[in-house]
Formats: structure tokens, sequence, C-alpha cells
């Protein structure tokens, strides 16, 4: 049993408003849910919708599907009605436009008059959630104080904000009072209403994360954004910094002299930041970067989601150095994975890598409350007892990782890095013998990090005949396909990467060679992890299965594409 | 009592007789009349012959990529308030490549010392013009001269609101080594233009043309600023040296919560101690 809903209307009308004040009623009232966005990129007009899926256990996907519309205009109803149901209902507002004379859905609010008897237009939003509490069958009181907690310190407002939420359950009573049965409640307790980028910045700030450089960028800002309110009450600085080039140095200095940094941003952004990339790997100072992936080349669909960029992040960089290249599979994953990236990069010295996409980062889902006493955080610094004297910042080592002081650690001791080929005091050399020494120290890092990659997460059939690859975002949709297919009678399983780079192969190996169907499932035009376990492990797969339209996958698109080649 | 030589360490790679020398010289002065420990002190460069001096001057040394000198520096401050850093570097790395970085770091005013060994002439790359190079100077690139005019950096510093604006030549060791002291002990950014010649590939701003030309203006309120604009576009016959500009504003430390009592690098944490971050999502 589930309930969707989907609220649509033009950029500027508060789709968000809407999603978030109910989404956040309902977790708190005990359901599971998800909610994703489809926007534009604009800020007023175009065609923007929301949806939210309500389930027994969290779901891993909206689907196309619609129980209960809210159209906050006539275009709304116009793309979405196909998708509604016979028992599905349409809250929209007589005054902006009538639904066709034959549709019998109808629950007309009046949204606009209702919100300015309350107080103000602005609240038509406040109005729509009132109506839509009352078709789930619940009463308003969670998001009366919800609203009293977000409008702490203009209770005037938040009174308003209240009389606009009765008026639209009132309104509504007379359509269709709890003509929906909600789905059990969460037998898990307490849960978070959270979206992506809002996990990574508690993530960083959890792990100890002290500066946050960026140029904001869709869709990566939120991170910048959830960090940037910290910064009054937590021992935390964000800097927009001027471009993603002065980003990626100013979180470089800040790291060289002694606190955990970070870079947010998108491909494009991300592109400026390459040289300093490599300036990274070859100065061996820690760094963690999120790339929020949306839809290249260029600016390509600012607001939308794609995998495009793996191989690039892989590659970035001018020269050979090491680096690691992690995603996460959900938003609970996420948070402890972005921990491991920070722990990395101190552990040994080089840069990490975070791919995030646009559907993982503006995605809410309810989550069980964060293991925070799970969260490391070891600077991996030389301490008093280890130090030699005089100081090397690159003294050779047999594992590559040379002892990390900070500047003004020591006294006496001083610390000099540089973007030329150095020596192991840092200073510049150009004979081929330490130029060997130094670059074989920074490459001898890759064996210790290659151990420190998770094995993708099976899923599924452990003898499966069809098995589907994918990683980071596409997880939750290829685990409702899984259960879909298995439940059809196919013996399938996933293979899904989080850690991705260095490549962990012990699995591709073990499982590869049994199974006769693979089929990789990229957000990518040129199947990028399949090129990557080719290129690592000589191994190749069967089938693709690719979307570039911006768009993520529904399940439906997989399991259609799967049953196609299954049952030739 | 520290000796400027104290501060004196590596093997310079700089051509005989190049202005960088007199500057290295009033750095390790400077740094030893203040009495600045090695270990409290970070220079941060870029690329070009000047950026090498990271590794001729005893203390913490960045030497990152060409143009990239500042955001490091800035860096660097946010994470420790207790370095003192200073930027040293060319003019083709702090105006040119680093330009966008030069601009809005002003107007940020962290408390960095910048000094900007300007020889109008790219010297590492070989001859090309600068941004700061005479129009009509011809070079290997710039064949037919120089067309545009040149960056003035000091009045465009005014202009964003530098609170420390001065001219040097190396030439005139004391004086430089004076501003720097100066510069380093300003609350904020000052900017230090170091004028210097490029014995191999300037042959129009030479020793004996900056010598004949430099003059020490009498300059009673540095605090003047439309005096100090005027100081700052004089150039041709008569090039003025001095600190033309000195009034101090709130510097962007000032301004961040965080950075406020002990550094951030020396702060303990524990994760657990924020685990009620997310109670805001129930």
């Amino acid at each position: 049993m589930e309930i969707n809903i989907l609220v649509g209307g033009e950029a500027g009308q508060g789709m968000e408003t809407v999603m978030n004040l109910l989404g956040r009623s309902l977790v708190r009232a005990g359901f599971s849910l998800i909610y994703t966005k489809d926007y534009m990129s604009r800020v007023r007009g175009g065609h923007n919708f929301s949806r939210l899926r309500i389930a027994g256990e969290t779901p891993w996907t909206t689907v196309a599907s619609i129980d209960i519309m809210v159209a906050l205009n006539a275009e709304t109803y116009a793309l979405h009605h196909s998708n509604l149901t016979p028992s599905s209902r349409v809250i929209y507002d007589p005054e902006l436009f009538e639904l066709p004379e034959d549709e019998n859905r109808g629950v007309p609010v009046m949204l606009k008059k209702l919100a300015k008897e309350a107080g103000g237009a602005v609240m038509a939003n406040t109005v729509a959630v009132g109506a839509l509490l009352l078709l789930l069958g619940l009463q308003t009181k969670i998001a009366e104080n919800l609203l009293h907690e977000s409008f702490a310190k203009k209770e005037g407002v938040a009174v308003q904000n209240t009389n606009a939420l009765r008026a639209g359950y009132d309104a509504a009573t007379q359509y269709c009072k709890a003509c929906f049965v909600l789905p059990p409640k969460s037998e898990h307790g307490k849960m978070l209403f959270i979206d992506g980028n809002q996990v990574l910045g508690m993530a960083a700030l959890a792990s100890g994360c002290r500066f946050i450089s960026a140029y904001p960028m869709t869709p990566s800002t939120g991170v910048l954004n959830y960090m940037a309110g910290k910064t009054n009450k937590y021992v935390v600085v964000a800097e927009q910094a001027e471009d993603e080039i002065a980003a990626i140095n100013m979180a470089l200095g800040a790291s060289y002299a002694g606190v955990r940094a970070m870079v947010a941003t998108s491909g494009g952004g991300f592109s400026l930041m390459v040289e300093g990339l490599s300036l990274a790997g070859m100065t061996e100072t820690p760094l963690v970067v999120i790339v929020a992936m949306r839809p290249g080349p260029a600016t390509g669909l600012p607001t939308r989601t794609e995998q495009g960029d793996l191989e690039f992040v892989i590659h970035a960089g001018h020269g050979e150095f090491p680096r690691a290249v992690l995603s996460a599979s959900s938003h609970e994953d996420a948070f402890y994975r972005l921990n491991k990236a920070f722990e990395l990069a101190d552990r040994y010295q080089v840069p990490v890598i975070f791919l995030s996409d646009q559907n993982f980062a503006d995605t809410h889902r309810s989550v069980q409350p964060f293991d925070f006493s799970r969260l490391g955080y070891d600077r991996a610094l030389v301490s008093a007892g280890e130090i030699e004297k005089p100081y090397q910042r690159y003294r050779v080592t047999e594992s590559g990782v040379s002892p990390r002081a900070l500047p003004g650690q020591f006294e006496g001791e001083t610390v000099l890095v540089d973007s030329d080929e150095h020596d192991q005091n840092g200073n510049i050399i150009e004979d081929a013998a330490t130029r060997r020494l130094m670059f074989d120290k920074r490459m001898r890092k890759l064996v210790a990090l290659a151990n420190e990659m998770d094995e993708p997460d099976l899923y599924g059939d452990l003898h499966p005949g069809i098995l589907l690859l994918g990683w980071g975002s596409t997880y939750g949709v290829l685990r409702e396909v899984i259960d879909a297919l298995a439940a059809s009678g196919n013996k399938v399983a996933m293979l899904h990467f989080s850690d991705i780079w260095p490549l962990p192969q012990k699995r591709i190996n073990d499982l590869l060679p049994e199974v006769k169907q693979i089929f990789c499932v990229e957000n990518n035009a040129t199947a990028q992890l399949a090129a990557l376990i080719r290129r690592e492990t000589g191994r190749s797969v069967d089938h693709l299965i690719l979307k570039y339209d911006g768009r993520p996958f529904l399940p439906e698109e997989i399991i259609e594409e799967v049953e196609k080649h299954v049952q030739s | 009592m520290s000796k400027a030589e104290d501060y004196l360490i590596g093997k310079t790679a700089w051509c005989p007789g190049c202005g960088n020398f007199a500057i290295r010289e009033a750095l390790a002065g400077a740094l030893a009349e203040i009495e600045l420990a090695p270990h409290d002190v970070l220079i941060c460069s870029g690329i070009g012959q000047a950026a090498k001096i990271p590794h001729y001057i005893r203390a913490n040394g960045f030497n990152g990529l060409h143009g990239r000198a500042v955001p490091p520096a800035l860096g660097a401050r946010i994470a420790n308030t207790k370095l003192k850093v200073i930027v040293a570097s060319g003019d083709g790395d702090s105006y040119g490549e680093g330009g966008n970085h030069f601009i809005h770091n002003i107007r940020r005013n962290p408390d960095i010392a910048h000094f900007v060994h300007n020889n109008q002439v790219y010297g590492l790359t070989k001859g090309q013009a600068s941004p700061t190079s005479e129009p009509g100077m011809k070079t290997g690139v710039q064949v037919g001269g120089v067309a545009a005019p040149a960056l003035n950096p000091l009045a465009l510093a005014l202009v964003l609101g530098a609170g420390f604006v001065a001219r040097c030549f190396s030439g005139e060791k004391e004086h430089l080594k004076k501003t720097m002291i100066a510069a380093i002990n300003f609350p904020g950014y000052a900017l230090v233009d170091i004028l210097q010649p490029c014995i191999v590939f300037n042959k129009l701003n030479t020793y004996a043309w900056y010598k004949k030309r430099v003059y020490f203006p009498p300059i009673d309120n540095a605090q003047d600023w439309s005096a100090a604009m005027e100081l700052s576009r004089q150039w041709g016959d008569q090039i003025p040296l001095g600190i033309f500009y000195s009034q101090p504003r709130p510097t962007y430390e000032s301004s961040v919560p965080a950075l406020q009592g002990e550094p951030l690098a020396w702060k303990p944490f524990e994760p657990v101690s924020v685990a009620h971050l997310q109670e805001e999502f129930y």
C-alpha cells in the first residue's frame, strides 16, 4: 500500500514550501516517504513539479502514478492527468482555472482567496497543505507545530499560516474526507526528513570539516548553504570564493595550515578546479571535493541529473597522482562515506572526490537517525614523540605516506610544500633520480589506498542468472527493479559500487564469469563504469541500459529493457 | 636578537644582479627586526622567478600554482590566525594570472602582506609583456610593442579599498625593509609594489632608469586617500616611493565568528559532540 502525490506549478509558486511542510509533517507523524524534485533553471515561470511517495518502508524512488495531484496551474493538470487513477483526486484553485467538464475527481479549494483571508496570498501553499492533510485523513496539529517552529520569531506569521492551513483543511472537507488510507507507520521510531545535500553538509561538519569554499553551482549549492548556515554557532568557516579556482586553492591553503577542508561544485566548476586538484596531488595536501553531477557538456541541463563525470573525475588533473573517488548508494550511506572521504584524505594525504548528482542532492527521504559515534576524526599528524628533526615534509617511507606536520606545530620546524617536483625537504629539484624517488613515493600510497575500497554491494540472488551493475544514485531504482524481477521468478541480483576508484575488483572477478546476462545501468551515454571495469579487469558486460536525457531512471524503464533481452 | 642572516637559506637560482636578491635580503631583515620565529611565518607564492622565494627564506612555505598565491594565503589565515602570512610573487602572478584573486582579496581584507616583485616583464618564460609593461615595449610576442596601457596596481588597490598601499624600489633596500615591516605589522591586506629591474629581459626599465626617476615625496598624512591616489598615478620622469596610504579597516578575520580566539587548527574536535545537528530534521 502506498500513496503518490504530485504538486506542480510555475517556478516561484512554491511547490517546495508545500512539499517541505507536508513531508516533514508526515515524517514527524511516523510515515516513511521520499520526495523528489523536477525543476527548471529559472526563478519564475516554466513548469516545475515535485513528487512525494508514502509507503510502509522508505521508498527508493518516486513513480509516475498519481493518487493526489495539487495543480497550482492548468498546465500541471494538462501534463500529468494521464497518470491519475480512477480514484485519484485533484486539488486546484477554481479562481485560477477550471478542470474539464467531464473531470469528476476535482477538489476545488480557493487557495488564493482563503490565503488572503488568512493574511496574504503568499500563504496559498499552506492552504494547499491543509487540503492535502484532510485528504490523507490526518489532523493539522503536527503541521501547526512545524509552522510555529519555523516562524518562532514571527508569532504573527505563524498564526496566519495556521489559519491558512485550517482554512484549506475545512474547505476540502465536503469533497473527500479521508478518502485515502495511509500505509502503516514506520517501525523504526523517530525518523529524519532530509535531502542529499543536507546529509553531506551535516556529515562534513560532523567529520570535523572546518572550512568549505565554494562558488555557487546547482546542484551542489545546498552543501554550501547548509554549512554557511552553521557558521554562527559552530566552529566552521564558509567562504564564497570569487571563482572555483580560488575555491580549491583556498581550501588547499587551509588544509595545509591545519584544518579539514572541502570544496563543493558541479562539473563546470570542477573543470576550473582541475589544476588545483593536481596541486593537491603534488603537494600531498588532504582535500575533499564534492562533485554534484548534472548533465553536460558545458552548461548542459543545470537542474537535471546525470552520471556523466565518472571518468572525468578519475582522470582529472595533469600528471599522474593518487586519488580516491567515492559515491553513495543512499542518504544513509552518504553520511558515513563522506566521513570516510575525510579520513582517507588525511590518512593518505591525497584528494578524495565524492561524486553526488542532482538526483541524490535534491531528493528528501525519511531516514533513521545517524550514529555519530561511527564517524572517525583521525588527522594522522606526526606527534611530538615521532617527529624527526630537522623536519622534512616529504620524507621517503615504505608506505609512501610521509609524517605530516603543520606549520607552527613544532617550535623551530618549518613546513615547505611545492608544486614543482621537489626533494624530501620540499625544495625544487630537476634531477632524474630525485624525480623518480619522489614520484614512486607518491604512487606507493595507492597500494594501501586500494585496500581501503569497499567491494560493491551485492543485493539479490547469490547465484544470479541476471546481474545488474550500477553505481551512485541509481542504487534505489535498481533495488526496486531487482525486487520486481525477482518477484516475477527471475534469478537476479545487482552489484552496486559506492567506492569506485581505485576500483575494487574482487567481487567483479568472482561473480562476473558465473553470470549469463550482465547489464550495466548508468545515467550517461557512454557506459563509463562498464568501460572502467573492462579497462581494469578485462571483463565486459552484455547489455547497456543508459539514460542521458537529464532525468533519473524509472523502475519500469529498466525492467522493460531487461525483459527484452531475457526473453530473446 | 635575530639577524637577517638567520632567515637566509638555500641556494638561489636567480640571475646574478637580479633585483630579487635585494628583496630577499630586505624581507629577511624585516623578519629579523620584528623577531618573528620562522615556524610562525608562512610565505605563499605562485610561479615565476620571484615565486621561488619560499625556498630562500627560512619560514614555512606554500609554493603553489601560477597566479594562485593569494587564495592559499587566505586559507592558511583561516586555518591558523597565529601565522604571519606573507605573499611574495611576481607581477605576472599577482596582477595577470591572479588578477581575480587580487581584486577580491583586497575587498575581503585578510591580514596578509602582499609583496609584488614588479619587474614589468615575464622573466621565467623569457621576456613576454606583463600587465605592468610600458606601452610600446617590444618583445618576442608583443612584436609591434605593447598596445594596452599598463595596469596600475596601486590605484586599483586604492579603488578597491585597500588599507595599506606602498611602492618601493629594490635599489632602496633600507626603505624597502622598513616598508615591509610596516606592511607585515599592518592589520589587514597590505600591498607593497616593489619595482625591480630584470637585467636579462627588460632593457627598458633598467636599474639606471629607475634610479633616475624614483624619489621620496613628503607624505604628511597617509590617511588622505585622494593624495594617495595622486601619488599612485605619478609615473614617468618622476616615480614616487613610500607608504602612500595606511588606514586600517575591519579585517576579514574579525568578521568571521569561528576565527575569534584560538586558531581553528588547534581546536580539538569529536564527532559525537555535534550529534544534535540532526535534531532540526525531526
